[in-house]
């Protein structure tokens, strides 16, 4: 251990990535500091200058939103979507993931293995069909189908994450809860499920963020319909006040505060997410 | 009695204390299952299908027409210009992604107090919509904006340019912010690396007078290679599906200086309601990461043997 000890030299090293991570972030300073100047501040100031009068208001006007439609509505549609897709993933990922886990046997590995195949295949080329379908069904522009397609879409993320876990848990605990005559059922939802607990977080917590910040499906679906979201609408609203920065970037803080908080309250089941759901 | 009470699995038959649940009908396993199978394979196989059809989301059948879209793909110079722009940008990105990560991973794997602080510090970006985040950028990269008013104020007036109007610099400008962005996640990606590998061989490593530097090459990076592969193989992924962020900073612009595959599945496909041939980038889309994804199954396979 002697030798990794704390010098001089190591002090050096941590204020300069000290630095660099403040040159890191400059581009937030921009987003808030522009975010607080009025519509002339903008224009006439220096870049970096604070604000001299903070214009709290830019606040407002972006909450109201568009002409079309209001931030405060957008963000209860992005809400809905994310939330219901999160509980889905959670309840039939951990299902799925516990009867596969169960399941050693040459039917249930070949179930598995379906499911990792499905990380891997590009979703990409099933946008089209996807499309086509849920409109003949009327469910392009509604929040039934976005939740089903982001259920289906991430649930081999959820199975996979749930699964690994499972393996890991000793059967005991299931054993025990028979014996004293619970159901199978009511082994799962109150014996199992309870244990499953750290995976879930991560779970919800990473599809909560992909989903939320997810593009692509929201403006191909959603654009121009009640059921908009909130990264749709800024893409809208950018288009409607090309270039009023301020209100924009005040746009941009409310629509990403719901996930900044996300990031400072589970930051260790995000990071375990991102970078475990991967490693397939 | 009273041992009994105290003791109670002592006179309990050893039979009976391995009683198992009879295990879990394969029947729960079915909604997960219908619903990824649909999303994930279903609508891919109709995808490839699509690819070879004339479609256009009105008529009510669609006609086979072979090689065509891929045939209109290679001719139509835009479509060209997306390809190879996705594979230029990709193979840049990745390069300098996965070099920032690593570097950010070395200097903050151990030793520093910060550490902590600062990971999480390089990471946030990764949370946030790559949408919002290109408009971040699309403002510094402003003529009038900040990125050239600094250039300005150190004395680099004629470094400044329209970066986002100029077609040879707006690609870069994309990759710029993509690797921003995302620099951070290739970061935890080698940190899970490198904290798989045990301080007592880089102290028995520096214990025999291996420098820093000697260190880092001999020892810790071939230790890191399934992270890097790991690494490497999403994020050429996320090059090839670059989309949010080119949206965000030039829509494809200026003139088609920075279409990319996904750009063009979009105009084509859903603007300009031209399925089939949309179905036609997906595809070509699809088996670009189908080649990674695969490749990087071998590799790590080909170790794990190895070791």
């Amino acid at each position: 251990m002697g030798l990794f000890r704390y010098t001089t030299k190591t002090y050096a090293r941590e204020l300069l990535m000290l630095a660099l991570a403040a040159v890191w972030w400059i581009p937030f300073y921009f987003l808030v500091v522009v975010s607080l100047k009025s519509d002339q501040e903008v224009f006439t100031e220096s870049a970096s200058a604070l604000p001299r009068d903070v214009a709290w208001d830019n606040y407002s006007s972006a909450w109201e939103g568009s002409s079309t439609m209001s931030l405060a509505t957008a963000m209860k549609n992005s809400l809905i979507i994310t939330g219901g897709s999160v509980l889905a993933l959670v309840a039939i990922g951990s299902i799925t993931a516990y009867t596969l886990a169960r399941h050693r046997g040459r039917l249930g590995t070949a179930l598995y293995l379906t499911f990792v195949l499905g990380l891997i295949v590009p979703f990409q080329l099933g946008l089209i069909p996807t499309y086509v379908v849920l409109r003949h069904l009327h469910l392009s522009t509604s929040y039934l189908g976005m939740i089903l397609l982001y259920t289906g879409l991430l649930m081999p993320l959820a199975v996979f994450l749930f699964t690994g876990f499972v393996r890991t848990l000793p059967r005991d605990y299931e054993d025990a809860a028979y014996i004293d005559g619970a159901s199978r059922m009511l082994t799962f939802t109150r014996v199992v499920f309870p244990l499953l607990r750290p995976i879930s977080a991560t779970v919800a917590v990473l599809s909560s963020v992909l989903i939320w910040n997810d593009f692509f499906l929201q403006l191909v679906f959603l654009s121009g319909s009640p059921q908009q979201t909130v990264v749709v609408s800024i893409y809208s609203f950018v288009g409607e006040y090309a270039s009023n920065w301020n209100l924009i970037f005040a746009t941009v803080i409310l629509s990403i505060t719901p996930i900044l908080f996300f990031y400072v309250f589970a930051q260790r089941q995000l990071i375990r997410g991102f970078t475990g759901g991967i490693k397939t | 009695v009273i041992e009994y009470e105290l003791n109670p699995s002592r006179d309990i038959p050893r039979r009976r204390r391995r009683v198992r649940m009879p295990g879990v009908p394969l029947l729960w396993a079915v909604p997960g299952f219908v619903l990824a199978v649909l999303v994930h394979f279903v609508a891919v196989g109709a995808g490839a299908w699509y690819a070879f059809t004339d479609w256009n989301g009105i008529s009510a059948s669609a006609n086979w027409v072979g090689l065509d879209n891929f045939r209109e793909i290679l001719e139509s110079e835009v479509a060209r210009g997306a390809l190879w722009h996705t594979l230029e940008l990709t193979a840049v990105y990745v390069i300098l992604v996965n070099a920032a990560g690593l570097f950010l991973a070395l200097a903050l794997n151990r030793t520093l107090r910060s550490r902590n602080f600062l990971r999480a510090l390089f990471f946030a970006p990764v949370v946030l919509s790559s949408l919002a985040t290109a408009y971040v950028w699309r403002y510094l990269f402003e003529f009038n904006g900040p990125l050239n008013q600094f250039l300005g104020a150190v004395g680099l007036e004629s470094w400044q340019r329209p970066w986002l109007g100029d077609p040879s610099f707006a690609l870069w400008a994309v990759v710029v912010v993509f690797v921003w962005q995302y620099a951070g996640l290739a970061m935890c990606f080698y940190l899970a690396g490198l904290q798989s590998i045990p301080e007592e061989v880089d102290e028995a490593a520096a214990i025999d007078g291996a420098s820093l530097w000697l260190r880092v090459r001999a020892v810790t990076v071939p230790l890191l290679a399934p992270a890097m592969t790991i690494s490497i193989a999403y994020t050429t992924i996320q090059g090839f599906r670059i989309f949010d962020t080119v949206v965000g900073l030039t829509n494809g612009g200026p003139g088609s200086a920075t279409e990319t595959l996904t750009t063009q599945l979009f105009n084509q496909g859903f603007a300009a309601s031209r399925f089939g041939y949309g179905a036609a980038f997906a595809l070509v889309l699809a088996l670009l990461i189908s080649i990674v994804s695969i490749t990087q199954i071998m590799l790590l396979r080909a170790r794990e043997a190895r070791v």
